[in-house]
């Protein structure tokens, strides 16, 4: 391996970097909200609504991520009605649609989280919080909220590295990212490992930061379960 | 368009999908391989082999599974390739997409494997090892009577995941150009125009594969938990 080589692919990826973290910020925010839709649908006692909820997981967690988003960026466009519609001048552009598949994919994901954490607070702890006369959105804000957080937060970060990884597959619907810029490299120098092991190593490090923050926050979280210092 | 006549794509789809399922299936079993010796490697208490094995775990958990088919197809050719030259052949030899497919899978799932059955090893109960070991058991026949069948039967939940994992991981493949669903699916939206109804097509079908294999795993799990006292209900 040529250094000069590593250093020059290092910085062309490097200027790719921000339209991944894009990608990636974008759909783990817009994920976020529909899975607390999703979430609020599945649990809030509506049946109709927690048959929607159930039906939108099991196609967004059954199907592959690529083919979602072939659907969306190359399915829709193929609609007359679509293209003459309000939606259009987003649909046409790669980006809007990368983020909008990506997004709803994670929101299935995330929203059984979201589900499972919801289940794991002691109902003693809502009682006590009724019996205090709390209700409505001062339980959810004061009780049920920062224990679901905490229960929540482990399988919240696996998801979201998972979503990290997800955004190399906008490559593959003409967005410059890391990875498409790693193959462009690759085929103008005929290098086969160096452009995609330093795109590897940056997505690693990346991911490794990602681990970290949730471990701190995890951490700061948890003051009250560690043993006091004397 | 989807039926099965001359100009039909279905029967081009439903061979897609057995490809889908073969290449998965081949890739579970190079992923058992990796994830069995990386599992050891992390158990056994070794400081080299356990740091190994750690570092696996992390690198392909923590890269895109994108990348990682890219690597494995164009490393593997490029070392192929290499390896003619050497015996003096000329040209370019690339490494057949199934198998370049099924080890890229393999690879990722082991890493993921690893912690299933690192997880079913220590799920068994310390004092079956020890009493395998007070009836004179050697190690080889302990592994085959005690540990073998037990972390095979407390892996199967979480390989049943993987499982899952794997089908759609192996939607990447599709770039190598092997003729999987994904595969088929962006062939016939492109020679027929029509990419919304056959991306659909192709992601019922993933629904379907997923599906089925589900039961599949969940029948699995109640027979080899049939001898085992339920926790609850």
């Amino acid at each position: 391996m040529d250094p000069g080589f590593v250093v020059a692919t290092f910085w062309r990826l490097m200027a790719a970097l921000p339209l991944t973290l894009e990608v990636w910020a974008l759909s783990v925010l817009i994920g976020g909200v529909i899975a607390m839709g999703l979430t609020w649908m599945r649990v809030g006692g509506s049946k109709p609504l927690a048959a929607l909820s159930r039906g939108y997981v099991f196609v967004f967690r059954g199907s592959p991520l690529l083919i979602q988003l072939f659907v969306i960026y190359y399915g829709l466009s193929s609609f007359a009605f679509i293209r003459q519609s309000f939606v259009w001048p987003l649909l046409r552009d790669a980006f809007p649609c990368a983020v909008l598949s990506l997004a709803l994919c994670t929101a299935a994901y995330t929203s059984e989280i979201f589900r499972g954490a919801l289940a794991a607070v002691p109902n003693g702890q809502v009682e006590a919080a009724r019996a205090c006369g709390m209700s409505g959105f001062r339980l959810f804000r004061r009780v049920i909220f920062p224990i679901a957080l905490r229960q929540a937060l482990p399988a919240y970060s696996t998801e979201v590295i998972s979503m990290t990884k997800a955004t190399a597959l906008v490559s593959l619907v003409t967005l410059w990212d890391m990875m498409s810029v790693a193959l462009k490299i690759r085929n103008d120098t005929l290098v086969t490992y160096t452009p995609l092991l330093v795109a590897g190593a940056i997505y690693f490090v990346l991911n490794f930061l990602i681990a970290r923050a949730f471990m701190a926050i995890e951490y700061r979280l948890s003051t009250h379960l560690r043993p006091r210092l004397a | 368009m989807l039926g099965f006549g001359a100009k039909g794509w279905g029967l081009a789809l439903i061979e897609g999908a057995v490809m889908t399922l073969l290449v998965s299936f081949a890739g579970m079993l190079v992923g058992a391989a990796f994830g069995s010796c990386v599992a050891w490697a992390r158990l056994s208490g070794h400081t080299i082999a356990g740091a190994v094995g750690d570092a696996y775990a992390a690198v392909f958990r923590g890269v895109p599974e994108l990348l990682v088919v890219y690597f494995v197809y164009f490393g593997s050719s490029a070392l192929l390739t290499g390896a003619f030259h050497l015996a003096g052949f000329e040209g370019f030899f690339g490494v057949p997409s199934f198998a370049a497919g099924a080890l890229a899978v393999g690879v990722i799932s082991g890493a993921y494997q690893a912690e299933v059955y690192r997880g079913a090893y220590l799920a068994i109960a310390r004092g079956e090892l020890e009493a395998a070991r007070s009836v004179g058991m050697s190690r080889g026949l302990m592994f085959r009577r005690i540990i073998a069948p037990q972390v095979l039967r407390f892996a199967v939940p979480g390989l049943g995941n993987l499982w899952q994992v794997a089908l759609k991981d192996s939607s990447l493949i599709a770039v190598t150009g092997l003729a999987e669903l994904m595969r088929v699916s962006q062939v016939a939206a492109g020679s027929t125009r029509q990419p919304f109804v056959f991306y659909l097509a192709g992601g019922v079908l993933y629904l379907v594969l997923t599906t089925f294999s589900n039961r599949f795993f969940d029948f699995a799990e109640a027979r080899a938990t049939r001898g085992l006292r339920r926790m609850e209900g």
